[in-house]
């Protein structure tokens, strides 16, 4: 296993002068991921934060092929990549003997809204791509609007809590296994307060052949409405909560959990330290949190129970 | 000399061409030219990539994935799929990328409809793409054939719709003359792309993020493309002329010369059109015609030249721009008139919306129409629908 000594050492791909906010998770994923594999990248950036803010002409924090069409349609355009550098490859027309990885970057609205159909489409046609989704579970970049990526109970700019609502009032995509139903060689989710979990699961990703999905938990003060120096700590708090558990699947098969809490922690701990649930500690909104807390341990013990018996059982 | 309709004039002209990859979704009838290329593909005729994507805008999404890494891509659509990748033909011709794509012209919903109609076209208009209409199945073989010339020639790099109507594209057998491939790849002769994302050794960033600092100057510098591709257009159109003795301009004139009195209009209703003047000269009337084949760029100048002396013409638009005086080509016909010293009058025609026919009778009667509309205090200026029930 590689250190995080050594993992300094490698080159900065994606280097400062960026806009990003002060605790944003996306530079610190993006440099665990972008160290993940030896063979250059080229990347297909959905419209986002991470695009808008690592771009601004004339300059870019991007020290490889990077390119950018819209919002919907990062993964169909990285097919579109992947097919010629296999047609050059085949034509013998290729510029360079070594091999190339593709990334799509794509946030959470991207993947689970108006993306859905592109990314499900390049997974269903094989190509051999690495699709990012850092979930921030919202649309950050636009203002903060609910995307199908945010949990139910959340104040956001489209659902705001009122006199008479609450907030989002529908349960979050279960995204990773809408992607994991593709039965696709990869998909993993992780979160960036495990590094060694991130960068293990981002090289995994690239070294498999054909597609393979990483599900980010990405933090966000300025939408969590947390300390920025909070964000990394609080992915750790969604770990032990089992708000956003570390697991992976393998062709569809077999899954791994790769972070197991001791003492699993009540939901309250992750909702009570961003005000976007604060409402939600209300007496009013109790049933709420029951209903949050009844369906995360729901789907752990399901998980649980996938990781015995394989997921198709 | 094959007996072939316009879809596999389309296909065949592609099959000559053998782009790096073929990018396909359904639509009604623009899926038969990549059936065609599909089975041409299967039958190890020709070795360009195929990819059935999820749906038309992840399809103009992967050719400009292709585009950007240096391959040359070709797909095909037609109304709907159109409408759904109008964010991205915006993106393609931003990007400066060559992408060829086939159009067979066919109405918008609501409500939904399979024939000729111009409306699917109209509405991408301002969307940076270099337009071609065809009036039959030669042209469009022609126009593919051309467009990829066209849109990679290193002044313009822009990407090229060619449109043929719908109901002719797959309805009407026709004698098509198809070039051999050796002459077709001595004429195509692709140069090198500008750029590639899968150029290693030279990292780029290709759709950066913009602040009103440099946007302008961004759309000027893309507009250079499409202002370049004037003259190579018509460079193109004579050295096709030249090599396979069809000569393609801005637009054709059908015994405009001497005309006092004449129709525009563009693609399949030309040929009832030429039909119409012939019978109309017979009877020694001075009647012409003009048939658009570029509508972008629009040749307002040269249109301009060729229109001026006439009396009056009438504008036949396949489309219904709601709300407007007159359809696209009726206004940008009367932009290019207004300014010149002597101009014809102007009659804005709306013809043809969904398949609707266009006969021999009322081309003729419009002639009638335009010429009494001159001779008695120049008449009504409304727009008339043809063949429209009352």
């Amino acid at each position: 296993m590689i250190t995080l000594k050594e993992l300094t050492n490698k080159e900065d791909l994606f280097v400062s002068g960026h806009g990003l906010c002060p605790g944003c998770g996306i530079p610190v994923i993006l440099k665990l991921v972008l160290r993940a594999t030896e063979y250059p990248i080229v990347i297909s950036n959905a419209t986002g934060c991470l695009q808008v803010a690592s771009t601004e002409f004339p300059a870019t924090s991007w020290k490889l092929n990077w390119i950018h069409s819209s919002l919907g349609n990062a993964a169909s355009t990285i097919s579109g990549i992947e097919t010629m550098y296999r047609v050059l490859k085949k034509q013998g027309k290729l510029q360079t003997d070594t091999e190339i990885k593709f990334l799509a970057i794509v946030g959470d609205g991207g993947t689970n809204d108006i993306g859905l159909s592109s990314l499900s489409g390049a997974i269903e046609r094989g190509h051999d791509f690495v699709y990012l989704c850092y979930d921030n579970q919202s649309y950050a970049n636009s203002g903060g609007q609910r995307s199908s990526a945010s949990p139910i109970g959340t104040s956001t700019s489209t659902t705001p809590t009122g006199k008479v609502l609450p907030g989002k009032l529908q349960y979050k995509k279960d995204i990773t296994k809408i992607i994991a139903a593709h039965k696709l060689p990869y998909v993993a989710q992780t979160a960036p307060w495990n590094w060694e979990d991130l960068y293990t699961k981002a090289k995994k990703a690239f070294d498999i052949e054909g597609p393979a999905y990483l599900n980010v938990l990405n933090p966000c003060p300025k939408e969590w409405k947390i300390p920025s120096n909070k964000s990394i700590e609080l992915t750790r708090i969604a770990a032990d909560t089992c708000v956003w558990p570390l697991y992976e699947i393998e062709a569809g098969k077999n899954i791994n959990i790769n972070y197991k809490p001791e003492n699993k922690l009540p939901v309250t701990e992750w909702l009570k330290r961003q005000n976007r649930f604060k409402h939600l500690l209300n007496v009013e909104n109790r049933w709420i949190v029951d209903e949050i807390q009844n369906v995360i341990d729901q789907n752990w013990k399901c998980l649980l129970k996938q990781e015995k018996r394989g997921i198709n059982n | 000399m094959e007996v072939i309709d316009g879809n596999f004039a389309i296909a065949e002209a592609i099959k000559q061409i053998g782009p790096d990859v073929v990018i396909s979704y359904p639509q009604i009838p623009s899926i038969l030219i990549l059936e065609s290329i599909a089975s041409f593909i299967a039958n190890g005729e020709m070795d360009s990539e195929f990819l059935n994507v999820d749906s038309d805008y992840s399809a103009m999404s992967a050719c400009i994935g292709v585009a950007a890494s240096g391959g040359r891509v070709f797909t095909a659509t037609a109304s709907q799929g159109l409408a759904l990748m109008h964010e991205t033909l915006f993106i393609a011709s931003s990007l400066r990328l060559p992408i060829v794509m086939g159009i067979t012209n066919r109405a918008l919903a609501a409500p939904i409809n399979f024939n000729a109609d111009h409306s699917d076209s109209m509405a991408q208009r301002d969307s940076g793409w270099i337009q071609i209409f065809s009036e039959n199945s030669q042209e469009a073989y022609d126009n593919i054939i051309q467009a990829f010339k066209i849109a990679e020639n290193k002044d313009v790099r822009t990407p090229v719709m060619v449109g043929i109507d719908s109901t002719f594209a797959f309805n009407l057998h026709e004698n098509v003359n198809v070039q051999t491939n050796d002459e077709i790849l001595e004429f195509e002769n692709k140069p090198d792309s500008n750029y590639s994302i899968l150029d290693i050794e030279n990292p780029k960033t290709v759709g950066s993020f913009c602040t009103p600092d440099y946007f302008f100057e961004h759309k000027i510098n893309q507009n250079k493309g499409i202002e370049s591709s004037r003259k190579v257009i018509k460079d193109v159109g004579r050295e096709f002329g030249d090599r396979f003795n069809r000569y393609y301009g801005y637009f054709e004139t059908y015994k405009l010369e001497d005309a006092e009195f004449a129709v525009i209009l563009m693609s399949s209703a030309a040929g009832t059109a030429k039909k119409a003047v012939d019978e109309m000269r017979k009877k020694g009337e001075k009647v012409g015609l003009l048939k658009l084949r570029v509508f972008r760029p629009f040749p307002y100048k040269e249109l301009g030249e060729s229109l001026s002396n006439l009396k009056s013409i009438a504008v036949l638009d396949r489309v219904l721009t709601p709300g407007t005086y007159g359809g696209p080509l009726f206004i940008e016909t009367m932009a290019a008139l207004y300014s010149l010293e002597k101009r014809p009058l102007v009659y804005p025609y709306i013809y043809g919306l969904g398949g609707r026919d266009i006969t021999l009778k009322h081309i003729e009667d419009i002639f009638d129409d335009i010429k009494k509309g001159f001779n008695n205090e120049k008449g009504n200026f409304e727009i008339k629908y043809i063949n429209l029930r009352e």
